[in-house]
């Protein structure tokens, strides 16, 4: 028996979660779909554990789904890449659980709350498909699930312009779902295959055709949208705001973190021998556009009086890094954007859980609302600090690791437009997040507010695992930069 | 104890105190009591390592790996024990000042006071005895976060503009430039060690190293080499023990020090000799003793005039340090140590003058002498040492600075140090002088109305030890020709 | 030359393309939601043609085994849009219930009109 589950773990981390949603619709209760979905969610994280520490044993796992060997069946194909977003979908997943239960009672209506959990199953199984799948089909349809799913959950605000921000989501998801899928017929087209592994060694040969090139212009602007890169962002500011907290959360650490996964694993597994970096000048664009989000992103974040959504321009900028670590298309930029990744995942995750903590006790994540916050919810907004130091890049902060490595491989690049940007987006980052901390310590609460408490415990804890997490890889960072390395050299492989 | 722990432990015990402070906030003397306990284990364990440095060991700790390859760790030598020694004994004084200062100023958040201090005391000891430039780098960012909550402690419209000002500077500038430099020489040289005689030398050709270098010093905003100076007298919002030990001693002394460090161990002073931009800075660090020595004496405010007067006197660090001679650096280590002693003295003063006759203003203190006859002596003694006049230590770091610049061949700069002693005098002597002779007759009935007692006690300590270093400087020289290696 | 040969040889790409861009077309510039979703499936179908004809091979039969058939048509693409198809129903359905809910919240589906709301709230 456990010689079988452990040769199906593969299969498991995204058939738990795919059967599990289903099963919350059934029980419609609150507390026992919440139950359902912490359960599932801690037993991914396991899964996704072992399955990490097995691809640094023992090396990449290929498992074929259903027993149909590729090229012809799908292919799940587990190298140090995938590995390390498997773990950090599911780590964010499960600190976000035993939050989301205080926080999704006081903010979705009740008889909703077993929707919410069952769209979340839903979610959490595309993201998990996505990032083990090794068919670009499939991934494709794992996009989908993730993405239709995080649209309902996005209209689960409260505010009526939820339901427009989902809505513009989905025309604008769709449409970069849609430009995915054309140029994977266009790669199928030429190659006959939707392997990935396949493909890499296919698309060589056919390699002068303008159609293989013309594909990868299509998945890059559809995946673009995915993950919100500049200029196709429009839909996330919004989306973030208005989504309940919760969901801003897990989406934040999360939703565009797959999808940069995705642009990585076509850009440089797919595309890994067809030279787009030199031939195709991908990496300058992919440069400029990395750019402008660091700069233009900030910029605009600094003038927000919504802390939400300041956080969310604060996104696209943290995108911009790791769109211009891959842009590097070294192993040194690669490997800072997947560690930013990961550190961003935790930071942003963790300063989203303080706005949740923040709007469930005073109804409201203004800026001018958090006035006297730092007297009246001490622990929240200590952790809002400390998070907003990992943006800025503080050093023993996880934001210190990841500009260290960009800034290094921008260095022996000698890309200095580069190196001047992350410097001052780093500069315009103290501003944002000072916006709120003056707000919080040095205005008083107004005298006719009604008291505010800290938040609950449940809450809490959660928020200060993930923010700790940040610290502590912020301070000891060999373990998640051999990672990076390791998983960087895994994408890479197929360009060196 | 082993000196690896003992080092270990000198960068831990005021954060170990700090969450003492903390857990004690609730009654004040006991509160005061840790503090002054942390103060004195801290200073036990540096005077601990003293012998061992005395003996030319270097001794040294890798506490972590925090990147693959790169550790924070820790080594002690000369110029670091020079550091650690001031720091860890003012602190001690400076604590024994703010029990009287901080109750006779009823002053709000108290607790909180004391904690980040311990914290800046902390990452001041962590600056001291680092033995990589990353961990210098790490701790120098700690040391900046955790006194804006000192600086801005008030709280006011004024102490938010301050904050701002404090933390855009140094962080702005230790992000903008600093970090890049850092980087750059990590991955120029593949170490970050501090290594006798640099490590840059062979790696960097000149037109890189004369960039590095202007990234280096301009990065360390804390030398406060115009123009990047502004935070200083910005600070002076902050508390008057603030004041006088971060922003006289451990800010303003961690960034020149560092200067120096990267002066010596990541360039090496050979190497530095030969780099173009070594003499711009130079002449820019000298520019900036005579500005803000001519700026300090239109403030009227005392403590906007003791900071410009710090500016101008950290340049002298900045300046011996970029004269790249042994008999400079020597100088410029000195000068660590006698103006440490010597605008701590002031600051005590200025604050004594606040609590005890509630003045700021110079113009106001025109006869202060008569009230406070004891500590406008000692004001007067810091001016000395400041000036560099016998029976004070200034006068040795002065006069090695002078030797240093001779030696370069810099005639200008001689004229510099001289010129900016003439200024010194006029700024600073005036206020004694006015203090015991001018005022009105009429006011001789005041009776004598000094500051509170442990005040007088901390003035007492440090003012005696600025004629000490006169008669007594030889752990400093000795310390310092280590550095120098003659 | 190759343009009279291959215009009618890739009729169908045409269509795609025509499909395609006023499918992209309707979705950026109208207002009305309803129509910006149907713009939306228009643009999904010229997909659908798209792998439909990639798949068909001339003179090529449906895929099933039969005597003196030597030619089949590739029948994967057929399959794979057929997921596709199954994704674009649920899309449209879930956009379709977006603009029920935003009609009751706002009381009208037209975009400038909800902007201008929005700007107010």
């Amino acid at each position: 028996m456990a010689a079988l589950v452990s040769s199906h773990l593969p299969a498991l981390q995204v058939v738990l979660a795919l059967l599990a949603a289903p099963v919350c619709l059934l029980l419609r209760r609150p507390n026992a779909s919440w139950a359902v979905a912490t359960a599932i969610t801690w037993t991914l994280l396991a899964v996704s554990i072992a399955l990490l520490e097995r691809v640094l044993q023992s090396g990449t796992i290929i498992y074929a789904l259903g027993g149909w060997p590729a090229p012809w069946g799908i292919e799940y194909r587990i190298d140090l890449a995938n590995a390390f977003m498997l773990v950090i979908v599911t780590v964010i997943g499960s600190a976000v659980m035993p939050y989301a239960r205080a926080s999704v009672e006081a903010e979705i209506p009740v008889e909703r709350i077993y929707l919410f959990y069952c769209m979340y199953l839903l979610n959490l199984a595309g993201l998990l498909g996505i990032a083990i799948t090794g068919d670009v089909f499939n991934l494709f349809v794992f996009l989908e699930i993730s993405s239709l799913s995080s649209y309902v959950m996005i209209s689960l605000g409260r505010e009526r312009s939820a339901l427009t921000a989902a809505y513009r989501y989905l025309i604008m998801g769709t449409i970069g779902a849609t430009f995915y899928i054309i140029g994977v017929g266009m790669m199928y087209m030429v190659s006959g295959s939707l392997n990935m592994a396949d493909l890499a060694s296919l698309l060589p040969d056919v390699g002068g055709s303008r159609t293989v090139m013309v594909a990868l212009a299509f998945i890059t602007v559809g995946l673009g949208l995915k993950l919100a890169l500049v200029p196709l962002h429009m839909w996330l500011p919004n989306a973030y705001t208005h989504a309940p907290s919760v969901v801003s959360v897990f989406l934040a650490g999360t939703g565009t973190k797959i999808a940069v996964y995705a642009m990585m694993r076509i850009i440089f597994t797919v595309y890994g021998g067809m030279g787009v970096f030199d031939d195709f000048g991908l990496g300058e664009m992919l440069m400029a556009l990395g750019i402008i989000a660091m700069i233009g992103a900030s910029a605009v974040a600094i003038y927000q009086d919504n802390a939400k959504r300041l956080l969310a321009y604060s996104s696209l900028a943290q995108i911009g890094y790791i769109v211009l670590g891959i842009s590097m298309a070294s192993v040194f930029g690669l490997a800072a954007g997947i560690v930013h990744l990961f550190n961003h995942a935790l930071i942003k995750a963790g300063l989203f859980m303080a706005l949740g903590c923040i709007f469930l006790r005073i109804g409201s994540v203004k800026i001018e609302d958090m006035k006297g916050l730092g007297k009246a919810m001490p622990v929240t907004m200590a952790a809002f600090v400390a998070g907003g130091f990992g943006l800025i890049g503080v050093p023993l902060t996880a934001g210190f690791i990841s500009k260290w490595y960009l800034l290094q491989a921008a260095i022996e690049k000698g890309w200095w437009l580069a190196i001047i940007a992350l410097l001052i987006s780093s500069l315009l980052a103290i501003i944002y997040v000072w916006r709120v901390v003056e707000a919080a310590y040095f205005q008083d609460r107004d005298k006719k507010a009604p008291a505010v408490s800290e938040a609950p415990v449940s809450m809490l804890v959660p928020m200060w695992v993930l923010i700790g997490a940040s610290i502590y890889f912020g301070i000891n960072a060999t373990m998640t930069m051999d990672v990076a390395i390791g998983a960087a050299e895994a994408l890479i492989g197929g360009i060196q | 104890m082993s000196v690896e722990q003992i080092i270990l432990y000198a960068v831990l015990t005021p954060l170990a105190g700090a969450g003492l402070i903390a857990l004690t906030g609730a009654r004040p003397n006991l509160r005061e009591a840790v503090t002054l306990a942390t103060g004195l284990v801290l200073f036990a364990l540096v005077a601990n390592l003293y012998p061992v440095v005395a003996a030319g060991q270097t001794p040294s700790v890798s506490l972590l790996e925090m990147l693959p390859g790169l550790s924070l760790s820790f080594v002690i030598e000369p110029l670091g024990m020079i550091f650690a020694g001031i720091a860890s004994f003012l602190w001690i004084v400076t604590s024994v000042y703010s029990i009287g200062y901080m109750r006779g100023h009823h002053e709000q958040n108290q607790t909180r006071f004391y904690v980040y201090f311990a914290i800046a005391i902390s990452a001041a000891m962590g600056i001291a005895f680092a033995g990589n430039m990353l961990t210098l780098f790490v701790f120098y960012e700690v040391l900046t976060i955790s006194t804006f909550p000192l600086v801005t402690h008030h709280g006011t419209a004024d102490a938010k503009r301050a904050g701002r000002i404090y933390l855009g500077i140094l962080m702005g500038t230790s992000i903008l430039f600093l970090l890049v430099a850092v980087i750059w020489t990590w991955s120029l040289t593949g170490t970050l060690d501090f290594t006798k005689g640099g490590i840059l030398a062979g790696k960097a050709d000149g037109l890189t190293a004369a960039i590095l270098l202007g990234l280096y010093v301009f990065g360390i905003g804390k030398a406060a080499l115009m123009p990047f100076h502004r935070w200083l007298p910005a600070a002076m919002v902050a508390p008057t023990p603030v004041s006088a030990l971060l922003h006289a001693v451990a800010v303003v002394k961690a960034g020149v020090f560092s200067v120096l460090k990267v002066a010596i161990y990541i360039f090496g002073a050979d190497f530095l000799f030969t780099i173009a931009t070594s003499r711009w800075l130079l002449y820019l660090a000298a520019a900036t003793v005579l500005i803000a020595s001519l700026v300090a004496m239109t403030k009227d405010n005392l403590k906007a005039r003791l900071a410009y007067s710090t500016i101008s006197q950290l340049s002298y660090i900045v300046l011996g340090a970029m004269l790249a001679t042994d008999l400079g650096i020597l100088g410029g280590g000195m000068h660590i140590a006698m103006h440490a002693f010597g605008k701590i003295t002031l600051f005590f003063c200025a604050g004594a003058f606040l609590v005890a006759a509630h003045k700021t203003e110079i113009s106001e203190m025109h006869g202060i002498g008569r009230t406070m006859p004891f500590t406008t002596l000692a004001f007067f003694i810091g001016s000395l040492s400041i000036i560099g006049l016998p029976p004070t230590g200034g006068l040795w770091s002065k006069w090695y600075l002078a030797l240093g610049a001779l030696e370069a061949g810099q005639i200008a700069i001689v004229a510099v140090l001289m010129i900016s002693s003439l200024l010194n005098v006029f700024y600073l002597l005036q206020i004694p002088f006015n203090g015991f002779f001018s005022g009105k007759d009429g006011d001789k009935a005041a009776e004598i109305k000094e500051a509170p007692v442990s005040c007088l006690i901390a003035i007492g300590i440090s003012s005696t030890a600025c004629m000490v270093l006169f008669l007594y400087p030889d752990p400093v020289y000795d310390l310092m020709r280590l550095v120098v290696g003659s | 030359m190759d343009v009279i040969n291959g215009f009618p040889g890739l009729m169908n790409y045409w269509i795609v393309v025509f499909l395609m861009m006023t499918g992209f077309y309707i979705v950026i510039a109208q207002d009305n939601l309803v129509k910006k979703i149907v713009g939306l499936n228009i643009f999904q179908v010229s997909v659908f043609v798209f792998y439909i004809t990639m798949g068909k091979i001339k003179g090529g039969t449906a895929p099933i085994l039969a005597d003196g058939t030597e030619i089949y048509s590739n029948p994967l693409p057929h399959v794979l849009i057929l997921t596709a198809i199954v994704v674009g129903v649920a899309t449209t359905a879930l956009g379709l219930a977006f603009v029920v809910r935003i009609r009751d919240a706002f009381g009208t589906i037209e975009d400038d009109e909800i902007q201008a709301m929005e700007n107010e709230d």
